[in-house]
């Protein structure tokens, strides 16, 4: 029975460690690409919406009129509105939504203006193209305006039969947030920083854990490591510590660019004087920091599990595609824990990967359930330790290793 | 020494069933000595070696290599062979001296030993021109050399060869049978695979023949020559092989 050498896991680690290195493919996969994937993302995401936004506000909306044949008071007041153009009516006005040739159709109920005058209510439709920014935009115009010419009238029928404005409006409502900062910046673009850690923890060790296993037995050494005197039990926790390390460093670096960019952005001009907490990074480093040791065992489990599997394949292209169904198996998990409703409860707080998505979401915002943080940790530690058990047991197995 | 003692090696086959590649084989390999084993491609050479430097686990019998059970301790055992084969690869990231330093330290050398040994190799087989270079820039030559650094570096009494000039070059090819000759010289035990006729001829002191994995014929070359009254060692194998065949048949 071998026992657990520390020096000769050091031995493979060095070594692991010194040809990561060397690897172009490991570094972009593992520095690259989390350091400038957020930035790049973010503030691209941002200037195309922005754009987006800019040339749909500064367009003057083409609107039609349906009917309102019998209203003429009514279809001169919409002429009034500032910033529409009204094109002529078309029987195709339906299409015209739909192709974009104009951006929403009034429809004027037949008898409105005799409606109007006799006090009977009855309903405009506004008709628009749902999705569509534009024609968004417009139909929103129009709604504005047609609620600005609504109150007009129903002030005109107060100050005639003399009745005050407060009668229809006996109290104004005002909402004001009364959580912190960074409770708010937590629920905000926080809840995600535990997603990302759980979902980069996993991508970071999948590259690593194909390239020591699958891609140890495509170039044929292998055969050659197994000749030497060391213990697979040496050399499995050696190659693991290398794959967790990989795990943690495409975490930790994809935390600290993602984190990085909302800084910057929460805190440029536009966004700080929109007084919108929630697109601003507002977080406790000891907050993250918890995040980061809430994930160390899941990292452990991800590393231990994807070597365990890659170890099956004989190529790294094998590998990739056994692992590949792998990525959903960690994202469902950790999307559903973003959903609105799900809560943690006992029964979750066993399901790995949900439990840990769910406990990080809370921590961010400063709240800790410390009866659930000992479950989730210590659940997840002996999932983590059963599937290191599992990848030295593997690694012991002939028939894997020699898959012919 | 090495002395298999009913070794046997059974695999689990979806489409063929239990398939037996190496059967009850025992035979001796003596220090100073060169032990040839021959037989055709999947005759069992190539799991009868890596059962003895304990890369596979024997399904039955044993073998006993420097004094040590490949079953019951096989560090001791891989601490005392050196495995050279056409399937050992270099790690192409690694330099060359990086990978004689990987495997020196992984035979537990400290590192002042180490470093002599290393600079003892890299002087015999003139390699300190590409020393520092990575082994995925190696030309065919330097990764032998470099496998050979690599075999040698704990100095082991034990040496094992599956076929480890199958697709070489002539130059390269040279290299390593010179590597082996000096092996024995220096009075290690030997035990090399091939199929190579010339090979056998030109080194080995006894020659084993495997067939379907079992050790059909066993002795010098002479006692073979003797035994089966040819003189050619190809035609031997096909006597010793047709023997066996015609056995079976019956």
């Amino acid at each position: 029975m071998s026992i657990m050498n520390l020096h000769a896991i050091g031995i493979v680690y060095r070594k692991e460690l010194t040809e990561w290195l060397r690897d172009r493919r490991t570094l972009i996969s593992t520095v690259v690409v989390p350091l400038l994937m957020f930035p790049i993302l973010i503030s691209g995401m941002i200037s195309i919406t922005s754009v987006m936004l800019g040339k749909a506000e500064k367009e003057i909306p083409k609107v039609m009129i349906i009917d309102g044949d019998d209203s003429p008071e009514v279809i001169a007041a919409l002429h009034e509105i500032k910033d529409l153009e009204f094109v002529p009516y078309a029987a195709n006005w339906k299409d015209q939504i739909s192709n974009k040739e104009i951006r929403a159709a009034v429809q004027i109920p037949r008898g409105f203006q005799a409606s109007l005058a006799s006090g009977n209510s009855q309903t405009v439709e506004i008709y628009y193209y749902e999705g569509e920014i534009k024609s968004d935009f417009g139909a929103r115009h129009v709604e504005k305006s047609l609620t600005e010419y609504k109150d007009k009238i129903v002030t005109a029928r107060l100050k005639a039969k003399d009745i005050p404005a407060s009668v229809i409006s006996p109290f104004e409502i005002k909402k004001e947030n009364a959580a912190s900062p960074e409770k708010v910046s937590g629920a905000g673009i926080g809840s995600f920083i535990g997603y990302m850690v759980i979902i980069l923890s996993m991508t970071g060790a999948m590259y690593p854990a194909i390239d020591l296993t699958a891609g140890e037995k495509e170039r044929g050494t292998m055969e050659t490591i197994l000749s030497s005197p060391i213990s697979r039990l040496n050399l499995v926790l050696g190659k693991f510590l290398l794959v967790f390390s990989a795990s943690l460093t495409t975490a930790i670096l994809s935390v600290i660019s993602m984190g990085s960019s909302f800084y910057f952005i929460g805190h440029s001009q536009a966004i700080a004087s929109s007084g919108d907490h929630s697109l601003q990074m507002n977080l406790g480093w000891i907050s993250i920091l918890a995040v980061f040791l809430m994930a160390l065992p899941l990292s452990v489990l991800f590393s231990a599990v994807l070597m365990t599997i890659a170890l099956f394949a004989k190529t790294y292209k094998e590998a990739q595609s056994y692992l590949t169904p792998m990525t959903f198996v960690v994202v469902i998990p950790a999307v559903a824990s973003l959903m609105p409703g799900v809560e943690l409860s006992p029964k979750l707080a066993l399901i790995p990967i949900l439990n840990t998505s769910l406990i990080c979401k809370e921590i961010i915002t400063g709240t800790y359930h410390w009866n659930s943080i000992a479950l989730i940790f210590a659940s997840t530690c002996v999932y983590a330790a059963a599937a290191i058990f599992l990848a030295v047991k593997t690694f012991q197995r002939e028939s894997v290793l020699f898959r012919s | 020494m090495i002395e298999a003692r009913g070794l046997s090696k059974r695999f689990q086959d979806k489409k063929r069933g239990e398939i037996r590649a190496v059967d009850n084989v025992s035979f001796t390999c003596q220090p100073g000595k060169i032990y040839g084993l021959l037989g055709a491609n999947g005759a069992g050479k190539t799991t009868t070696l890596r059962m003895l430097a304990t890369i596979l686990e024997p399904t039955d019998g044993t073998a006993i290599v420097c004094g040590h059970d490949v079953v019951e301790q096989p560090e001791k055992v891989r601490a005392n062979v050196g495995f050279l084969s056409t399937a050992t690869a270099l790690y192409p990231r690694l330099t060359s001296q990086e990978m004689v330093e990987y495997f020196g330290r992984l035979n537990g050398l400290d590192e002042a030993t180490l470093k002599k040994r290393v600079d003892d190799i890299f002087n015999r087989l003139d390699m300190n021109g590409f020393r520092d270079r990575r082994c995925d820039k190696l030309s065919t030559g330097m990764k032998q050399k470099t496998s050979i650094a690599r075999t040698l570096v704990h100095d082991p009494p034990v040496m094992i060869f599956d076929e480890p000039t199958t697709g070489l070059d002539v130059m390269t090819a040279r290299t390593i049978i010179t590597f082996i000759s000096e092996c024995r010289d220096q009075g290690k035990t030997v035990i090399f695979s091939t199929h190579i006729m010339s090979e056998v001829e030109r080194l080995c002191d006894s020659i084993g023949i495997i067939h379907g994995g079992k050790l059909l014929a066993e002795g010098t070359l002479d006692q073979l020559r003797d035994k089966y009254a040819e003189h050619n060692l190809e035609e031997i194998i096909v006597r010793v092989v047709g023997t066996q065949f015609a056995n079976s048949e019956a």
